[in-house]
């Protein structure tokens, strides 16, 4: 029945490869198809009940489940680190459901789920990134009827995007998006790039590896293709800017990287970190120092 | 009118049913370029359905709308594309509501709310559009320092200012106006109609006014309609409707004002 399982006995009997039927993967995989096929559309799937609560990942496990096979290396990082809860149960989740191996390195993972964050090492090509989405409708805080959202989409009434940004800077005096900034993908929709920081929108562009997105309670799988252009919207006068740190990351000194903030005592001490576990880890094992290690 | 000034919007045999009940029947008219015209009749007469189709805002049942493009061309609005029909909306028309949140974004500023309609058809440059907004904030006499405030913040006379700014920004050659008065009190109503009859002057727009206060009829429009029972019973220039009326049913709607 399963091409891919062939020749291969099951990790667990009572369990199909990669925990969903065979019938889903088909279903999910046609879905993932036709969002290839027009970058940056939410294509609805039938989102399957899985053995997590919704906002644990449950889009992303569905579309890595779909694509994985029996040769894959996966990777799994929650905000950039490879070892926190939402990343190890899912990491574990595989490990069981399909015997493949797993890795944190970034360069050696065929599949990447991510929680919000792209790795800093870039990706290559025949590398899938998947995407775990809370909310796919980046017009959904600006008009919540989804059948008018769709109609804006059709029609590319994007406008009121603009009312949002124009609103950061009435306010702020710069755009105060920070995460979940919109994006126009190929030049026709506009997309939500799932709650990572507008640190790695630019890296979505042009990007050489497939970039799929999985969103299990919305069900709705979108993607963005390799070498897809990925604009971030903006004002001409008000162009968009990533985040600038002020220092480098404490533990391997990188000033090119997305920092996490970490609280160190109840005093006030508080150091900045990579988010990326693993860029961190890879430089440190090269010989790079931070204040805090040097 | 002129004959050689062709109508702006021709509207022809205009029915439009809710199953088997009548929303309005057989409503023909020319709207002139510049003309101010009132729909006036009690409520359930069919004022407000008449104004939805021929907004494009509902489709009507029989009947046809021909609305005058900027290049001169008389187009059906029902054989438009859904597209077209929503880009006429949002830059050669405008829409003022009655009540003046269902016309407004409440949760964004009054500066983002005027600039809606700027960015919707592309204009990309921020410090020209808080200009632009600045601009007619100033024109519809709302103080330059609320335009980082939220309508919720303003009176109910203000957000029915803004909301027609918000219509007028890009420039329409035809607004609907749904009762622009109802549910303010009198000398708002009569600070609204002065600007409103200014701008439309100014700007030489046409407009289609709903009321049932025949004394904005009276100040605004030059033509009006006289609907009952989701017909007109009688058209023709404003103060010869108001000053002789023919049709009973006139008459008595004439003979109602209150005198003070």
């Amino acid at each position: 029945m399963n091409s891919l399982d062939a020749g291969r006995e099951q990790v667990i009997a009572t369990y199909n490869f990669a925990y969903l039927d065979e019938q889903t993967k088909r279903m999910i995989r046609r879905a993932i198809l036709k969002s290839i096929a027009v970058p940056g559309y939410q294509v609805p799937f039938a989102s399957r009940e899985m053995p997590m609560p919704y906002g644990w990942g449950t889009g992303g496990v569905q579309v890595t489940a779909a694509i994985i096979g029996p040769d894959d290396r996966l990777k799994v990082i929650d905000q950039g680190a490879d070892d926190t809860t939402n990343a190890i149960s899912i990491r574990k989740f595989f490990e069981r459901t399909t015997g493949v191996e797993t890795t944190t390195l970034t360069a050696d993972a065929s599949i990447i789920q991510t929680r919000h964050r792209i790795p800093e090492t870039p990706l290559t090509a025949g590398q899938i990134l998947v995407f775990q989405v809370p909310i796919p409708e980046p017009l959904r805080f600006l008009e919540p009827r989804e059948t008018e959202t769709r109609t804006m989409h059709a029609l590319e009434e994007y406008g009121v995007m603009h009312v949002k940004l124009y609103e950061d800077i009435a306010r702020h005096g710069h755009i105060a998006t920070t995460y979940a900034y919109p994006v126009k993908v190929e030049g026709r929709y506009v997309t939500d790039p799932s709650p990572t920081p507008k640190f790695d929108n630019p890296k979505m562009h042009r990007n050489p590896a497939l970039q799929l997105f999985g969103a299990g309670r919305e069900m709705r799988i979108y993607a963005i293709p390799p070498w897809t252009e990925v604009v971030s919207l903006d004002f001409e006068d008000h162009p968009f800017e990533v985040q600038a740190f002020e220092r480098p990351c404490a533990l391997c000194g990188a000033d090119d990287v997305f920092l996490d903030e970490v609280i160190t005592d109840d005093r006030g001490g508080r150091m900045f970190v990579c988010s990326d576990t693993d860029h961190c880890n890879t430089r440190q094992a090269e010989g790079h120092a931070g204040e805090q290690e040097a | 009118m002129q004959d050689n000034d062709p109508p702006l919007m021709r509207v022809v045999n205009l029915t439009h049913m809710y199953g088997d009940r009548i929303g309005c029947r057989d409503v023909s008219f020319d709207l002139y370029p510049g003309e101010v015209l009132a729909v006036v009749g009690e409520s359930g007469s069919g004022k407000t359905t008449l104004l939805n189709c021929v907004s494009g805002r509902q489709q009507c049942s029989a009947g046809t709308i021909s609305y005058r493009m900027r290049d001169r061309r008389l187009q059906d609005l029902n054989a438009m594309s859904e597209a077209e029909r929503r880009f006429l909306m949002r830059t050669d028309w405008g829409f003022v509501h009655q009540n003046p949140a269902d016309g407004l974004r409440m949760n964004v500023s009054a500066g983002a709310n005027v600039g809606e309609r700027l960015m919707a058809v592309g204009q990309r440059h921020y410090g020209r559009i808080r200009e632009t907004a600045d601009d007619w904030l100033g024109r519809v006499e709302i103080g330059h320092d609320r335009i980082d405030d939220r309508p919720g913040t303003f009176s109910g006379g203000m957000r029915q200012r803004l909301q027609i700014a918000r219509n007028l920004v890009t420039g329409p050659r035809l607004v609907f106006m749904d009762e622009p008065t109802g549910g303010l009190d009198v000398s708002v109503q009569a600070r609204l109609l002065d600007l409103l009859r200014g701008l439309v002057d100014d700007l030489g727009l046409s407009a289609i006014v709903v009321t049932h206060d025949l004394a904005v009829a009276r100040l605004l429009s030059q033509r009006m309609m006289v609907m009952k029972d989701g017909q007109v019973i009688e058209t023709g220039l404003t103060d010869r409707v108001l000053d002789d009326p023919q049709a009973p049913y006139t008459q008595l709607l004439v003979s109602s004002i209150l005198q003070v």
